[in-house]
């Protein structure tokens, strides 16, 4: 195995980074394409339907037929729309959702970019993958269209305020924001995990992370009954392909972070065997999966969220729990003999 | 050239065109966006002078919000470009006067003793171990605290400001209570009725 280790450290740093770039989107691109067909399944299933099941075994290549079909259709331009605007728009909605990736530890060493202040990175970077929803609906010259990226940037805007909070709940009890320290901090079996301290943050966190992502009961910013399809209703082949890869790596990246945060990351749920003969990386895919599916539970399970009350719970709720519960942490760590509940 | 200096050309050189792009281009909204842009040049700028926190703060407050709020404005007006342009020649000679002094006191200050190459001392590279965050932590909560709370009481006091100036309740408005829904009890909305049996009507004959 050495001559593999020879080559790789004769290739250039670009070049390097390049491979390990290529090993985080190409799976997260799979990745994707499959937790759309586990949503169609899942949902069927809640709905007693079968789901699809006739390209290849048991519908399993029903998403490489999607991409393809997607690839192959003609990309409609509407003729009074803003050309460059309206093709720049789905690369400004896929780009950020695959650098956040850049920072995502999958297990203690398995990380591209190890940063001090990945939290930071994180949060900077979700909250630019709006412009790629507000260019689109801009550009299109629709109606339906503008409606949804008005829509989408007040709520967004609304959500990433207690989404901001509820991070700042996780720097104060971990101490640090480098996300391979906010996981090493958790370590210790499933009573550490900070899910339990700030229990109110995580669901403000999780909440949040569906609002953000503009996912049903939040998504009014496409509410095909309401505005056909929001933001991206003139958008057609490898340009609606591509908010769709951006909104599905948008939500495995909120799963991604809900686990680093909250769930103890890589760390295995209990401290003695067999658990720790598992690696890091399983136990960070299986608790990734689990939130993944609750995005896909809340969609077959809850009606769309009316406007105001999206609104309301946005200002009025979530941010002052954040509020109050920051304060509560700082109390607590700081003048009471209970500190030890948030460290 | 050392990869350092072509990423700082290459993000002034985007920085630069950018921002003259907002003043030259026609279209509001995307005069915005090269604000974006720019600010995001500018972030990416200071990521390379080590200062990671503000960089980031840049992106986080400015492109991510400050700025989603200036689109949503911007792209709601209708401007009249032909109305916007028809000042030009009046206002020329003023906006001339103003943009000269700044270039000159630009150039005074630029020129004095103090941004010499010479007196400036070169900034000094730290390992991958500092951390921009930290060390703008410790300073802030130590030695600038007394100016960091007052720039906090500042904004606050603008944030109560523009939320009485802005709250106009009108009396027509109908609101829902979510907490008055919630403690409705089945007395207040349900009246069960007594009533005699309705008789079955005969159908065979």
């Amino acid at each position: 195995m050495s001559w593999i280790g020879t080559i790789w450290d004769s290739l250039p740093l670009i070049l390097q980074l390049g491979i390990k770039i290529g090993f985080i989107v190409g799976p997260l691109i799979i990745a994707v394409a499959y937790y759309t067909l586990a949503e169609r399944k899942v949902i069927a299933y809640m709905h007693v339907r079968v789901g699809p099941n006739r390209v290849g075994p048991r519908g399993l290549l029903q998403p490489i037929a999607d991409v393809l079909k997607l690839m192959f259709k003609e990309m409609i331009i509407p003729s009074k729309s803003d050309k460059y605007l309206f093709l720049i728009a789905p690369v400004l909605a896929v780009t950020p959702a695959f650098a956040a990736w850049a920072v995502i530890p999958f297990s203690g060493t398995l990380v591209l970019a190890d940063i001090d202040a990945g939290l930071l990175y994180v949060l900077a970077l979700t909250s630019m993958s709006v412009y790629g929803v507000i260019i689109a609906g801009w550009a299109s010259n629709s109606k339906y269209a503008f409606l949804g990226a008005m829509r989408s940037a007040a709520q967004i805007v609304a959500y990433e305020i207690a989404m901001g909070f509820a991070l700042v709940g996780v720097l104060m009890v971990a101490g640090s924001l480098n996300l391979n320290t906010i996981i090493q901090a958790q370590s210790g079996g499933l009573h550490q995990w900070f899910f339990l301290p700030l229990f109110p943050l995580f669901l403000v966190y999780l909440i949040s992370g569906v609002a953000e992502t503009n996912r049903a009961p939040f998504d009014v910013s496409e509410g095909e009954s309401e505005i056909v399809a929001g933001f991206h209703v003139d958008y057609s082949g490898m340009g609606f392909a591509a908010f769709f890869l951006a909104e599905y790596a948008n939500m495995l990246m909120i799963s991604a972070l809900t686990v680093i945060l909250f769930l103890g990351g890589w760390n295995p749920p209990f401290d003695f065997p067999p658990f720790i003969w598992l690696p890091g990386v399983f136990w960070f895919l299986a608790k990734l999966s689990l939130v993944a599916f609750l995005f896909l539970w809340f969609r077959a399970t809850f009606p769309r969220y009316r406007y105001d009350q999206i609104m309301r719970l946005g200002w009025k709720v979530f941010i002052p729990v954040t509020l109050i519960w920051i304060a509560v942490i700082g109390v607590f760590k700081f003048f009471t003999p209970f500190g030890v509940i948030f460290s | 050239m050392p990869l350092l200096s072509i990423l700082f050309y290459l993000f002034a050189t985007v920085l630069v065109v950018s921002a003259a792009m907002v003043v030259t281009i026609r279209n509001p909204v995307k005069a915005a966006l090269f604000l974006v842009l720019s600010f995001f040049s500018a972030a990416c700028i200071w990521m390379t002078l080590e200062a990671e926190f503000l960089s980031i703060a840049l992106v986080l407050v400015y492109v991510g919000a400050v700025m989603v709020l200036f689109l949503f404005v911007v792209m709601m007006l209708d401007v009249d470009i032909e109305r916007m342009r028809e000042g030009f020649a009046r206002n020329m000679p003023v906006g001339a006067l103003v943009a000269g002094i700044m270039v000159v006191e630009f150039v005074v200050v630029m020129m004095s003793d103090r941004f010499d190459s010479q007196s400036l001392p070169r900034p000094v590279g730290h390992g991958p171990d500092y951390s921009n965050t930290k060390e703008l932590g410790l300073v802030l909560y130590t030695d600038y605290v007394f100016a960091f709370e007052v720039a906090g009481l500042i904004l606050l006091v603008a944030i109560i400001a523009a939320i009485v100036l802005t709250m106009r309740r009108r009396p027509d408005t109908r609101y829902q209570s979510p907490s008055e829904q919630v403690k409705v009890s089945k007395s207040e909305r349900l009246r069960i009725v007594s009533m005699p049996t309705e008789k079955r009507p005969e159908i065979n004959k």
